[in-house]
């Protein structure tokens, strides 16, 4: 006989209880396992498996997508993919770093204005924010087309030659990328902004401190939870994006995203690409766990 | 100096969109020189098959997928935060919420091909096409509706459980008569989130769809690649339009409610 026990006025018996919650959750847990974490630990044997001749999987152990992924192809060795995956992590920081560069005065000019006004100045960063990201990408190849004022300003100074766009190009990816994550990165640092206490800055000024001072000790100690969250949340979508480098960067600059979308998409080759996304997840909890290991030190300090 | 940043910052996020809206009124159909103003690309729009079908495709996506993930998400919420659950289930739950959120959807996406290439074999529903899709948004979304009617739940009291209870409630007339109108602006939230998260997603759908489920981000995406047409300028723009009202709206909405 189960014991009774009384649950917020219900009279009824832990086993019940336990079970109406199961059978509440339970849908959607097993949706989530069917979907998301059966396949992805798939993708641990896959990445080990061979693609048949027909794009099928057949499933063996070996090497050969890794060692292809680090450049030992067929054709002999090239450094095209390991290259690739450098470029994503350093695309990745230099976009995070120039988000940060352009977030901090965006979210204390929202700051300098007034409280009723605030809310539309936010609604500024916000729209992007929910505009499609391929609307966004497509429209800066637009922008950067040949008859544009950018690529006509570039051609006049000798840096283009006339008639050319300015993308493919390593600068259209950075452009992209960085319109595509500043409002990532400033909604969470405005969080932090706003709440500044700005006694705490003038304690800095008053002990001479130059501006240089007053951000180090001043606006960073404060904000630091804000940037947390920004970096994170730039850094880690930047490393899978693929829109971005494969509408503004061609060949030349593929990054990781681009390659998990061909071996997915183009190629029918799910176990290189399940290797791929495998590193792509690797780099991904490497970063926020360095992150997170850097972040504490700053709080001690 | 920090104003003068700031202002050109937020333009580089602007001036893109401003081309595209400038050139979705250019009368020239090739090529990017001016030739006069004309509303003809926004009117073709109703005779574009493409464009009209991509349409219906992506708003009966964000349709089914969040009535379906908002049913498991509001059921999840209800057992996770009104159950007494052990400390390592309750934590392996929340774990499995945080999971999508926190995935790369390139990685989701992928995880998602092989599922469905596995799953093929046995049902034809995952093939690529349109029930494919949805089961790929429903993925995302569930722990998005999860969390919302979560975070609603958490603030109501327990003490209108308990009054319920005591006045001989029994579970389902508790939950239609008390709890589900106290949440319901939780559970609202909750789809509301999931379905702009569903209109606006690209990669997910990418990844899974099929020849006849084409959506509005994925012709776009097909024409930046092929060659783009004032038809598909006057499309983004008035998606944008669309964008700039929903955030505009939904900012008068939370201010009114705080």
């Amino acid at each position: 006989m189960n014991r009774l026990l009384v649950w917020y006025g219900e009279l009824t018996t832990a086993p019940s209880l336990f079970l109406r919650g199961l059978l509440l959750v339970l849908p959607g847990m097993v949706w989530l396992l069917a979907f998301l974490v059966l396949p992805g630990l798939v993708l641990l044997p896959l990445s080990f498996a061979e693609r048949g001749a027909f794009g099928e999987v057949v499933w063996t152990f070996s090497w050969e997508n890794y060692r292809r992924l680090l450049g030992f192809g067929v054709l002999g060795y090239s450094p095209d993919n390991l290259l690739a995956l450098l470029r994503t992590l350093w695309v990745a920081l230099v976009t995070t770093l120039i988000c940060l560069l352009l977030a901090y005065p965006i979210a204390f000019f929202i700051r300098s204005k007034p409280r009723a006004q605030r809310y539309l100045w936010l609604s500024l960063v916000l729209i992007p924010f929910w505009t499609n990201i391929v609307i966004r990408t497509y429209a800066w190849q637009l922008l950067l087309a040949p008859e544009m004022p950018f690529a006509r300003l570039a051609s006049a100074l000798g840096l283009l030659e006339p008639g050319m766009a300015l993308f493919p190009s390593t600068l259209a990816v950075y452009v992209g990328m960085v319109s595509a994550f500043l409002p990532f990165m400033v909604l969470p640092l405005y969080s932090s902004v706003e709440r500044l206490d700005e006694s705490l800055l003038e304690a800095v000024r008053d002990l001479y401190g130059g501006p240089w001072r007053v951000f180090l000790h001043g606006v960073l100690p404060q904000t630091l939870p804000g940037l947390t969250v920004g970096v994170i949340l730039t850094f880690v979508p930047a490393m899978g994006m693929f829109v971005v480098p494969d509408l503004l960067g061609g060949a030349k600059h593929l990054l990781v995203g681009n390659l998990i979308q061909q071996a997915f998409y183009t190629m029918r080759d799910w176990p290189y690409g399940a290797a791929l996304s495998l590193v792509l997840v690797l780099l991904t909890l490497l970063a926020l766990r360095l992150y997170r290991r850097h972040g504490k030190e700053v709080e001690l300090a | 100096m920090t104003r003068a940043v700031a202002l050109s910052a937020l333009a580089l996020l602007y001036l893109p969109m401003l081309a595209v809206a400038l050139f979705s009124l250019n009368r020239t159909r090739h090529g990017l020189g001016w030739g006069g103003f004309t509303w003809e690309w926004y009117l073709r729009l109703l005779q574009n098959e493409a464009v009209l079908e991509a349409t219906r495709n992506t708003f009966l996506l964000a349709l089914l997928s969040t009535l379906l993930a908002t049913l498991l998400g509001t059921l999840l919420a209800l057992g996770l935060e009104r159950h007494p659950f052990g400390r390592r289930f309750r934590g392996f739950l929340e774990t499995l919420l945080y999971l999508p959120v926190v995935t790369p959807d390139l990685i989701l996406a992928a995880a998602l091909v092989v599922a469905f290439g596995f799953l093929r074999q046995a049902f034809s529903l995952f093939e690529p096409g349109l029930p494919a899709m949805v089961v790929g948004h429903v993925t995302f979304q569930v722990a998005f509706v999860a969390l919302v009617v979560m975070s609603r739940l958490q603030g109501l009291p327990r003490e209108l459980d308990e009054a319920a209870r005591d006045l001989y409630a029994t579970y389902p007339v508790y939950l239609r008569r008390v709890l589900l109108p106290l949440l319901t602006p939780g559970i609202v939230a909750g789809a509301m989130l999931a379905f702009t998260l569903s209109l606006d997603d690209f990669v997910i759908s990418f990844f899974t769809a099929g020849p006849t489920s084409q959506t509005l981000p994925l012709l776009i995406y097909a024409s930046a690649r092929r060659g783009v047409t004032p038809e598909i300028h006057a499309v983004s723009t008035l998606i944008f339009l669309l964008t700039v009202l929903a955030v505009l709206g939904g900012e008068r909405l939370t201010r009114r409610s705080v």
